[in-house]
């Protein structure tokens, strides 16, 4: 038998008391470790879905840049458009290496979901389009041949929701017209996944926005000095210049306050985790008051008591932690649906990303904040008299 | 030389402002495989003389030589740390309460004392051997709750021999025992000091227990009768 074995032993004495320790770290642990995945992924997702837009810089009509950003983000309503001549001489500039014009159209479909919910269609270049975005690869299928004709691709949940494949015929919400699905992208985990893709003059022609754009795609030359080319286009009349890194800059910033209230909260987890164990610890070694000094009666030094109650501590911290990240881990998918729901944005991918670096940081510093938090009740321990013990039993 | 040697050990509490002499120029000898008998009414110093004589208190003043180390002269107190590890060189206890580990077997309560000394770590030659002593054997995987009080206050005696003291302090070993549990332990205890040569130091207010003793210690008001 060693001490730790004495110690162990102690913990299953009360075991209720010991569990409910343990689930009061584990809630802290569990926050902790949610908290810090979501930082992590929200950024990661974010990042990733900025990337995987493929432009540098997107020209949309003038209006507030943050409905821009939403807008290529989500695909949102309240579209602007400009003329297509308007924007038509960018294109050709000889920094840019290759622009992409797009429409952007939302319709309500009352039969999407159980209450309803907008369709988002996006009309492009077959020719541009892919080649600026070469990620995009197929389930099933191809891109759409000509510039007008009535097909479509569907992104990987479009085709989901609308229970389509390539070569089936569907009439598309908010048209009158038949349109023959010719390709399934597979999932990117970006807004292209819930994106009805039509070629460009189509979607003009059906939507009664023929020579308007929502947006002008662009990507430059390696060569080209992007703040340069921005502050020219500036000086387009009623064109809004949202480059990518802005954007990224934009919500990260506002990311950041968030980030702020994250880490706030994961402190009071920090403490919460600290008085808890604190206080049990404390509580056992005045219910042991007798018994502590009994076992300096019979050899054990200060120092001896101290180790004791501080391995206690200690395997409740581990454990509670523990089973915190094991916790954390399970319900990712639950705290991930509770997130999206209360949060205005959410990037398409896991929100919740929770890697080894945040497991060992959670564990190491919960378990070192409990140590913490047992270091007083070990003193006291360790202070005790045995004489004074064995008189109070008397 | 005697084993242990009191020299006018004095020992005075203060509660409030109001000082308890508990013990008053005790002056006594203990030779080595010796059974003294500590006796008198509650309250007259018996348990502080015990424990002093066990290195669980300093006294106030006096001095006190254990196995020809001085463990306290005059003032001069050992520390906290210094007096455990005399106790844990000399002394085994026995308490009326026993005083077990619900949460341990009888083996491991035995074992405890071997816990905290790296250096004396007791061998299962040794636990076996001390269960067998004391009737253990077939109760050693037991919990204290599932034990009767002459076995558990059996159990704290095998705690106490674990490490081969030189002298046991049972205080009112029998206090909490019926009368023939009481007569197992008194058997028991004269057991051990003629077949091991082991000092016991006992503190009583059972005269049949006391009657074992080959020197007795009758205290009053703190005095040596």
């Amino acid at each position: 038998m060693n001490i730790f074995q004495v110690a162990y032993k102690n913990l299953l004495r009360r075991k209720t008391r010991t569990l409910f320790t343990i689930a009061g770290i584990m809630l802290s642990t569990w926050v902790l470790v949610t908290l810090l995945g979501f930082n992590k992924g929200y950024e990661q997702s974010l990042n990733e879905n900025i990337e995987g837009m493929g432009f540098q810089i997107v020209l949309t009509a003038k209006g507030c840049p943050y409905e821009a950003a939403t807008l290529m983000l989500k695909g949102g309503t309240g579209l602007r458009y400009m003329p297509e001549a308007l924007v038509r001489d960018v294109a050709g500039r000889a920094e840019v290496a290759s622009a992409t014009d797009m429409l952007m159209h939302a319709e309500f479909d009352p039969n999407k979901g159980e209450s309803g919910g907008t369709i988002v269609y996006l009309g492009i270049d077959p020719q541009t389009y892919p080649e600026m975005k070469p990620y995009l690869q197929f389930n099933q299928g191809e891109w759409f041949g000509a510039d007008s004709a009535a097909e479509i691709v569907l992104g990987y949940e479009a085709a989901e929701l609308e229970q389509r494949e390539a070569g089936d015929v569907m009439l598309l919400p908010g048209s009158d017209q038949e349109f023959k699905v010719t390709g399934v992208l597979k999932r990117t985990g970006t807004q292209d996944d819930g994106m009805i893709f039509l070629p460009l003059k189509s979607a003009q022609q059906i939507f009664r926005k023929e020579g308007l754009l929502t947006m002008l795609g662009l990507r430059l030359k390696q060569d080209a000095d992007q703040n340069i080319f921005e502050e020219d286009l500036y000086t387009l009349p009623d064109v809004q210049v949202v480059s990518m890194a802005q954007v990224k800059n934009t919500i990260l910033s506002l990311v950041a306050s968030a980030k702020i209230i994250v880490l706030s909260i994961a402190f009071i987890a920090f403490l919460i985790a600290m008085f808890g164990v604190l206080n049990t610890v404390l509580m056992s070694v005045f219910e042991r008051f007798q018994e502590i000094g009994i076992l300096k009666s019979i050899g054990a030094l200060p120092r001896d008591v101290f180790q004791m109650i501080l391995i206690e501590t200690t395997l409740l911290c581990a454990l509670g932690s523990l089973a915190g990240i094991i916790f954390a881990y399970l319900f990712s998918g639950f705290s991930e649906m509770v997130v999206r729901y209360l949060l205005p944005f959410a990037p398409n991918g896991s929100l919740i990303i929770i890697g080894w670096p945040t497991i060992i940081f959670a564990f190491v510093s919960i378990t070192l904040v409990g140590v913490i938090g047992g270091v007083y009740p070990s003193l006291r321990a360790a202070s005790i008299r045995p004489l004074d013990s064995i008189r109070s039993a008397e | 030389m005697a084993f242990i040697e009191a020299k006018n050990l004095t020992k005075i509490y203060t509660r409030g402002t109001e000082k308890i002499q508990a013990l008053h120029k005790a002056n006594f000898t203990v030779e080595r495989g010796a059974i003294i008998a500590v006796t008198g009414a509650s309250g007259s110093g018996k348990t502080t003389l015990v424990n002093v004589l066990g290195c669980l208190d300093n006294p106030t003043s006096g001095s006190l030589v254990i196995d020809g180390q001085t463990v306290f002269e005059d003032k001069v107190h050992l520390s906290e740390s210094a007096l455990t590890i005399v106790r844990r060189k000399i002394f085994g206890y026995v308490f009326q309460k026993f005083f077990l580990l619900p949460t341990l077997t009888v083996k491991e309560n035995i074992l405890l004392p071997a816990v905290f000394q790296p250096g004396l770590r007791a061998n299962s030659a040794r636990l076996t051997e001390v269960l067998q002593m004391l009737g253990l054997d077939k109760r050693a995987n037991h919990l204290p709750g599932q034990l009767s009080g002459g076995e558990m206050q059996r159990t704290a005696i095998a705690r106490a021999l674990i490490n081969n003291p030189s002298v046991l302090i049972a205080d009112e070993p029998t206090g909490n025992l019926d009368s023939k549990r009481s007569e197992e332990i008194k058997n028991l205890l004269l057991e051990l000091n003629q077949k091991q040569n082991l000092t016991i130091i006992l503190v009583t207010h059972n005269p049949d227990l006391a009657k074992i003793g080959n020197q007795t210690l009758e205290l009053k008001d703190g005095i040596i009768q």
